[in-house]
């Protein structure tokens, strides 16, 4: 029995290795903002969904297969919320009776009995996810949830209960443990085998004298207590593999419980997020992925969904058509919205590779077989190194995991040296990563760097800038336009020192 | 026909081994303590070091032990030997134990498994030896050995009752019925699994692994009073087979074979020498098995290493150093000088730890080797430091050094390591000078490693060995010990080239 909400096939897998650049995106993309939001606290939640967000999928199938559960979560919220308390309470349980350690003896007999204890309780609970089952499957629609309620109504029927409690109360052994064995080295009894009598109707410890076999027999004195604990340790070995079936068998109903648990933590991560953004009046909508080796890139109301969910406020969006391309270089004002632009297309993106919704109200692109994401980052003091050398060998290490159909997020990268220089390797790499199939967004402010790639009317670029308004008020949105050569830093120098009263200038 | 006798010693050289004997007093000094340890451990019960601590002194042995050393480089025979080793091992655990074991079926059943043990080694080895292709003398004698022994009627009665023996009581299979106090014992009667029946219940649920709760009941050299009762039971059902059991133990009390016990011990020295070095190889270094110099001194040694440091480099992944050296004609001592923590010590114990290899008849570190075969090796090298006796120190240095080059002859090998380093320069000159000078007149092998430069140029015995740095960067070392120093080239590439993100260097990174 396997959940299967997250694939359709396959368990997520909460120990899976994140993309190496994991923390880079973390930081670039302010990652956490979004994680927060979904895990409202939680750090189970924050986990599962940091997992998912960065575990990008590369198919398209997996895709529409959650983007449809989710559709059913956002339209149940109530529901999924009743069925993720169920794997939550197993949780609560094993921690006030086991510790949450579970089952934790070195003894067969005390694992058994533990296991009986573990086993009712779990029972307990399937027979609840049953009856939600029951009375909720018929409000939802996707694949998903569909094959997941008929497993639930098909695999825990009455009878399959009924078999359950019978193995319970029979492996309490009232009328004493049959156990065969053989003889291993040094006639040692070996391969101890638990068994049960073929016709259960009779007392078949009274039924074995009736037969021909001879039978031996000896008893253990009342006062010797040596005899009787090797007694019981063979009673063990008798019931080790019973004992071992039903704690694993208790184990795997842990394990379907937490895996339920993992799956419905991303789901509800995202009805969290759906109900905060609600809350501001930011729009959202299922994106339209298409194949990796296409190239589509068009949205409308694209907002950077951190930056709301920090503001706490609705963000302006922005509308670009970057169909068909592979370049998208974005110049213009400092502050004008460019890095604010720039992470909500990687947000988006990786929001779109898990199956959530993304914060636009239309969005259409390519899967990309891996983001990467190169930002100037400020001087670290314990680094040896200079800082184009950071940024280089930053760069050689992106270089180490990037395949073609990748996507890579530039932000006024190699600008650490003088712009000649900068632009100069800025260009041999851009260029060497669009040859090699990679869709390339750089937010620069090197006029030599943008200039020179709109210089060659390359049919797969476009060119963004950001906008400035006469008077020097930034709208933070970005139109089409040609790289220009001043980056306005006098108007920001000037709308910062302005706010400043003099004196405070003075003291810094 | 050749008759066997030990596998270390040709039946011609034969002597015994001095098994009292103690590590020779350099083994520290060269780091050739650190080297047997490591050889023979997890192999203490078959007490090796004697033989590690006993360096031959005849052409003929070392050949000898080569022959046999090449022969088992072979896997397939490594493997039949280790075979056979496990064997022996359990069929001397087996028959310890039952020396503690109170109950008469479980004390026999045990000796029937060592019989067993014992059965398997004979036949694996035999078989093994038959289809080797073998040209060691040794082998050749314990093959023909061997096949006489496993075709001895003592021998094939005692092959044939084990395997019967063990054939019908494998086949036993009973019942144990516990309520309470009471045990009930008969035969198996198709019986259903009932752990099973439960497993199949619960299958439904089963997602990956999940912990295992079998209990590590104590399996093995155990029986308590109830199992021996109950063991008595299973006897009454199968009365007859238990009579066997009984005979068997009385007509094959002694089964073992002196020479064949002799030989698992000493085959170890090599078994125990190769898989050590084994290891190293696996990282890439050379062994080879070194020409013999008994009378001439012209020797070599390439791509040689110290193996003390070389074990413990290689399992942390470190690279190794590896070092030629080479003399001919009247050339005798190596002067090694140059930086410090450059690789001189760990040349001049390379020097030394050869020679010993060779005389022990192993293969030794490096390409291709000749080595002289000398009566005794002698080694210096400075105690710790122990500031508050300076004097006493020189004085116990000289009188160490005068005891060495008193019992040293032209065929000793003396490795002098850094001497009179916390002497007044002064006297270190002069007193290194003597020093050099008794050993020149002694015409004997020497690395000679010092601090003085002068000492490389006395005569036409001495070589200059200097170690070396990177010529850009003196802090850095190279770890090469070269008859004179090299210099290398700086050189200065572009920072993008420096991270090969240049665009053609890009192209051929992205891959496809």
């Amino acid at each position: 029995m396997k959940a299967f909400l997250m694939y359709k096939d396959q368990d997520f897998n909460l120990e899976q290795r994140l993309p190496p650049n994991e923390n880079a995106l973390i930081q670039d993309l302010e990652l956490n903002t979004l994680f927060n939001a979904m895990a409202c606290g939680d750090r189970f939640m924050f986990d599962v969904v940091k997992k998912a967000v960065l575990g990008s999928i590369h198919d398209l199938d997996t895709i529409r297969y959650r983007q449809d559960i989710l559709r059913d979560c956002l339209k149940n919220p109530s529901i999924i919320r009743d069925i993720y308390a169920i794997p939550i309470t197993a949780l609560e349980n094993k921690k006030k009776q086991w510790l949450g350690l579970g089952i934790f003896s070195s003894f067969p007999s005390a694992i058994l009995n533990e296991s009986l204890k573990m086993m009712e309780m779990f029972v307990d609970l399937l027979k609840k996810l049953r009856s939600i089952a029951d009375e909720n499957s018929h409000n939802f629609e996707s694949e998903g949830f569909k094959t997941f309620f008929a497993m639930i109504i098909r695999e825990l029927n009455d009878e399959y209960f009924l078999e359950i409690q019978n193995h319970l109360k029979e492996l309490k052994f009232r009328d004493g443990v049959m156990i065969s064995a053989g003889l291993g080295k040094g006639n040692e009894g070996s391969d101890y085998v638990l068994r049960k009598p073929k016709n259960r109707k009779r007392n078949w410890v009274k039924e074995i004298f009736s037969q021909d076999h001879p039978v031996y027999t000896f008893s253990i004195s009342e006062r010797d207590e040596y005899g009787a604990r090797a007694l019981s340790e063979l009673k063990d070995r008798g019931i080790n593999l019973v004992a071992n079936a039903l704690a694993q068998s208790a184990d795997h109903i842990d394990n379907f419980f937490k895996m339920l648990r993992i799956e419905l933590a991303f789901y509800i991560g995202c009805i969290n997020l759906y109900e905060q953004l609600a809350q501001l009046g930011e729009a959202i909508s299922f994106p339209l992925p298409v194949a990796s080796n296409e190239r589509r890139h068009s949205f409308i109301g694209l907002y950077d969904v951190c930056l709301a969910l920090t503001m706490k406020q609705n963000i302006v969006g922005n509308e670009v058509n970057a169909d068909h391309k592979d370049l998208v270089m974005i110049t213009g004002a400092n502050q004008g919205g460019k890095s604010t632009f720039l992470r909500s297309i990687g947000l988006a993106q990786l929001m779109m590779q898990c199956g959530m919704f993304v914060p636009a109200e239309n969005f259409v692109a390519n899967l990309c077989s891996g983001l990467f994401s190169h930002y100037k980052r400020k001087e670290d003091p314990t680094m040896k190194s200079g800082k184009f050398d950071e940024e280089l060998s930053r760069m050689s290490s992106i270089v180490d995991y990037i395949t073609p159909n990748s996507m890579i997020l530039f932000n006024e990268s190699f600008a650490a040296t003088n712009e000649r220089e900068g632009s100069e390797i800025a260009r041999q790499i851009t260029n060497a990563l669009l040859e090699k199939r990679i869709k390339v967004f750089y937010v620069t402010h090197m006029y030599e760097l943008a200039h020179s790639f709109y210089e060659r009317n390359m049919e797969n670029a476009i060119f963004l800038r950001a906008e400035r308004k006469t008077g020097g008020r930034r709208t933070f949105k970005l139109f089409e336009g040609e790289p220009m050569q001043t980056s306005y830093g006098e108007d920001v120098y000037n709308t910062v020192f302005r706010t400043l009263p003099t004196h405070s200038l003075v003291s810094i | 026909m050749m008759t066997f006798q030990s596998i270390l010693f040709d039946s011609n050289n034969h002597h015994l081994i001095d098994e009292t004997v103690e590590a020779p007093v350099f083994f520290n000094d060269l780091n050739l303590d650190q080297v047997i340890n490591a050889i023979t451990s997890g192999k203490q019960d078959y007490k090796l070091e004697p033989f590690f601590y006993d360096p031959l002194h005849d052409v003929e042995t070392i050949q000898y032990r080569h022959e046999i050393m090449q022969d088992l480089e072979n896997e397939s025979l490594m493997e039949k030997i280790q075979y056979f080793a496990e064997k022996m091992v359990i069929m001397r655990r087996y028959l310890a134990l039952i020396e503690k074991l109170d109950f008469k079926y479980h004390r026999e059943g045990w000796f029937l498994e060592a019989a067993g043990a014992y059965s398997e080694a004979v036949v694996g080895l035999v078989q093994g030896l038959n289809h080797a292709n073998l040209r060691s003398r040794g082998f050749l004698a314990l093959r023909e050995y061997m096949n006489h022994y496993a075709n001895s009627d003592g021998f094939t009665l005692l092959l044939a009752d084990t395997k019967n023996l063990q054939a019908a009581l494998s086949t036993v299979k009973y019942c144990v019925i516990i309520k309470n106090r009471t045990v009930r014992v008969r035969r198996y009667d198709e019986e259903i699994d009932y752990s099973k029946e439960v497993e199949k219940t619960f299958e439904k649920f089963k997602q990956g692994a999940v912990k295992d709760y079998r209990a590590r009941l104590a399996i093995g050299a155990g029986m308590n009073h109830v199992e021996a009762q109950i063991l008595d039971c299973v006897a009454r059902l199968y009365p007859d087979m238990f009579a066997s059991l009984d005979h068997f133990c009385v007509q094959h009390s002694h089964f073992i074979d002196e020479i064949i016990r002799v030989f698992d011990r000493e085959i170890q020295f090599y078994v125990a020498y190769l898989e050590y070095i084994t290891k190293i190889k696996q990282a890439g270094l050379e062994f080879c098995y070194p020409q013999i110099a008994t009378v001439d001194k012209e020797i070599y040694d390439y791509e040689g290493f110290d193996i003390a440091l070389a074990t413990r480099r290689i399992s942390e992944n470190l690279p190794v150093v590896c070092n030629d050296f080479f003399l001919k004609d009247k050339e005798r001592i190596f002067v090694v000088s140059g930086p410090n923590q450059g690789g001189k010590t760990t040349f001049a114990r390379t020097f030394g730890q050869l020679h010993y290899l060779a005389s022990l008849g192993c293969p030794v570190p490096g390409k291709q080797a000749r080595l002289f075969l000398g009566d005794r090796i002698f080694s210096h090298f400075e105690k710790e430091e122990n500031i508050k006796n300076l004097r006493g120190k020189l004085q116990d240095d000289l009188i160490r050094i005068y005891d060495i080059l008193e019992r040293a002859t032209p065929n000793s090998i003396i490795i002098m390591n850094e001497i009179f380093t916390s002497t007044a320069l002064k006297d270190a000159v002069f007193l290194s000078k003597k020093i050099i000078e008794r050993i020149i007149e002694l015409d004997l092998l020497c690395v000679f490693v010092t601090f003085i430069d002068e000492l490389s140029s006395l005569c036409e015995k001495t070589v200059s060995m200097v170690s070396t740095v990177v010529p850009e960067n003196p802090a850095v070392r190279t770890y090469k010990i070269v008859r004179k120093s090299a210099d290398g080239l700086a050189y200065a590439i572009s920072i993008a080239e420096k991270y090969r993100l240049t665009y053609y260097q890009l192209k051929g990174r992205i891959s496809p």
